[in-house]
């Protein structure tokens, strides 16, 4: 309560230590009416991949921690916020093929995941193939690379590498034998992959020895065990994935003699040792219908999508409406912003052109040109866009190993590499 | 490799031998997440040539320190990554197999049903 008198004189204030606390406390933020977080169009451009007409938008991420620091929101993703953010979602699962989702993970992550699964997981691949005999229309080295290409079921974790100085031995070599023949006067024969023999106790070629000693033979591999007697193998004989793949053609009287030695690598050496038939990802689509569209709009809507994105809804007294029924199944193919002729209209286009056929061509056509009405313009109704960090992670496994499996071998590659790295700084 | 100087520890540039897009872009982007760093980016030099070269600068403290935290930190988020996705792995599985013994008793019970009422029609 301050008296007109001490309006006159300076005011001098005491500041209490209260306040003094209150004072370094203060936070523009915690009043009521300040906006938290980033304002919308800026919160779109952090978070999701914006699909116009023409090319993405907003594609790059701004990954820096300290991008919004000016309007108060911490960028950066540090371990907590991701172990906390971090889900995954398995959509189905077989022997060969898997689907799965990834929220909350960045860019970056994923795309090293995909990159390990296809080009540094190791599996096992037919390398060496020592050709006995070979009289079909196949080239020896054709021959050789077909071989090398048929996935085999092999668990590579049970194996080692094999390099150039070391033997060959029951721990890093898969010997498969291959003798077909195709007698005279039978027709042409297909030779399939479940035609290759697998040799438990290794290589049965001799090797020539210079001088001939009397001692045993060598063969081309020093195997000390069979194979068989490993516990893994006793009962999941090695084979190919796929009993019908075709590696030749024999006509009558050819004759293919070879034994086959396969070996770990990795698919950055040769695609042969790939795994996966495929990894990819795609980012979650999201589809946002930005004014309404209803009756005929909406009927034109669900027409022109091809993957059936859009849905009719009934709104009560005959009035429809277009709602967003499956926007996962949108492949982003941009049907619904293509400017185009509308068909409704056009319908009525190509009934007056079959009458008008008599008449003669020509005629036809600026007549269906004069029915035509307006060109649909939809860009800035309908909004295509891409959820930052989610991702549809699809991975198709050769056989060799299940892709649950696959992914986490992945994973585990990365985290050795870190700790590679880590190791040679320290 | 660490190339820097003697005297300013907080700017330096890492040649990894053998390494390509798929590590260094994961260390990138955990990199960039430390709010202690100013520059952190990439660069391969030559396709043919598997170097990548990392550059860090940070404000203040040693650039090798940020850098091992960052694999660091990578690491940890990677075994999260792994723990996570086993689990669901497992849920799932468990959820098909329960499925699928649900179809099995359903069946089983509409065969029962079916087999008793041939008899009767008989």
């Amino acid at each position: 309560m301050e008296s007109v008198e001490e309006e006159e004189e300076e005011v001098r204030r005491i500041v209490t230590d209260e306040e003094k606390l209150e004072a370094k406390n203060f936070n523009i933020f915690d009043l009521p009416d300040v906006p938290k977080g980033l304002p919308p169009h800026l919160e779109l451009q952090r978070t999701r991949v914006v699909c116009e007409v023409g090319a993405p938008l907003h594609a790059t991420g701004t990954i820096y921690s300290g991008a919004y620091i000016s309007s108060g929101v911490d960028n950066s993703v540090n371990l907590e916020n991701f172990s906390e953010d971090f889900k995954v979602d398995v959509i189905s699962l077989t022997e060969t093929d898997m689907v799965f989702d990834m929220i909350g993970i960045p860019q970056g992550i994923a795309n090293a995941f995909r990159r390990i699964l296809l080009a540094e997981l190791p599996s096992m691949a037919i390398e060496k193939v020592f050709v006995v005999n070979n009289t079909s229309i196949i080239q020896d080295e054709v021959l050789a690379h077909r071989l090398g290409l048929i996935p085999i079921v092999a668990d590579p974790r049970l194996f080692e590498y094999l390099s150039e100085n070391d033997q060959p031995n029951e721990r890093n070599t898969i010997v498969f034998k291959l003798h077909v023949k195709c007698p005279k006067g039978d027709p042409r024969r297909k030779v399939l992959s479940s035609e290759l023999k697998w040799l438990p106790n290794g290589s049965e070629l001799l090797k020539e020895s210079a001088g001939g000693s009397t001692t045993n033979p060598k063969t081309h591999t020093s195997f000390s065990r069979s194979q068989d007697s490993f516990p893994e193998f006793a009962d999941n004989p090695i084979m190919p994935s796929f009993e019908d793949i075709l590696i030749a053609k024999l006509g009558p009287g050819q004759e293919i003699e070879l034994e086959a030695h396969a070996v770990k690598g990795i698919g950055k050496t040769h695609a042969k040792w790939s795994p996966v038939a495929t990894a990819w990802y795609r980012m979650f689509p999201e589809v946002i219908l930005l004014k309404e569209f209803e009756g005929k709009h909406a009927e034109e809507l669900v027409k022109v999508c091809p993957r059936k994105v859009f849905d009719i809804e009934e709104m009560g007294q005959g009035r429809k409406r277009a709602t967003v029924a499956r926007p996962r199944d949108c492949s982003l193919c941009r049907e619904c912003l293509r400017e185009g002729d509308e068909t409704i209209e056009g319908e009525a286009n190509s009934k007056g052109k079959a009458e008008a056929k008599s008449e003669g061509k020509a005629e036809a056509k600026s007549e269906g040109k004069a029915e035509a009405k307006g060109k649909r313009d939809w860009v800035d109704q309908v909004a295509l866009r891409r959820v930052k960090n989610h991702f549809i992670f699809t991975i198709e496994s050769t056989g060799s190993q299940p892709p649950d499996v696959l992914f986490t071998e992945a994973v585990k590659i990365l985290e050795d590499k870190c700790e590679r790295v880590i190791s040679e700084l320290s | 490799m660490e190339h820097g100087s003697f005297k300013d520890n907080s700017h330096a540039t890492f040649t990894l031998g053998e390494e390509d897009h798929t590590l260094a872009n994961a260390v990138r982007f955990v990199l960039n997440q430390d709010p202690r760093v100013t520059v952190g980016a990439y660069t391969i030099p030559h396709p043919s040539l598997e170097s990548v070269n990392i550059r860090v600068q940070t404000t203040g403290d040693p650039a090798k320190e940020v850098f091992k935290d960052a694999c660091q930190e990578l690491m940890q988020m990677n075994r999260h990554v792994r723990s996570v996705f086993d689990k669901a792995v497992t849920e799932y599985k468990a959820e098909q197999e329960r499925k699928e013994k649900k179809a099995a008793e359903e069946l089983q019970r509409q065969r029962e049903l079916f087999g008793s009422m041939d008899i009767e029609s008989n």
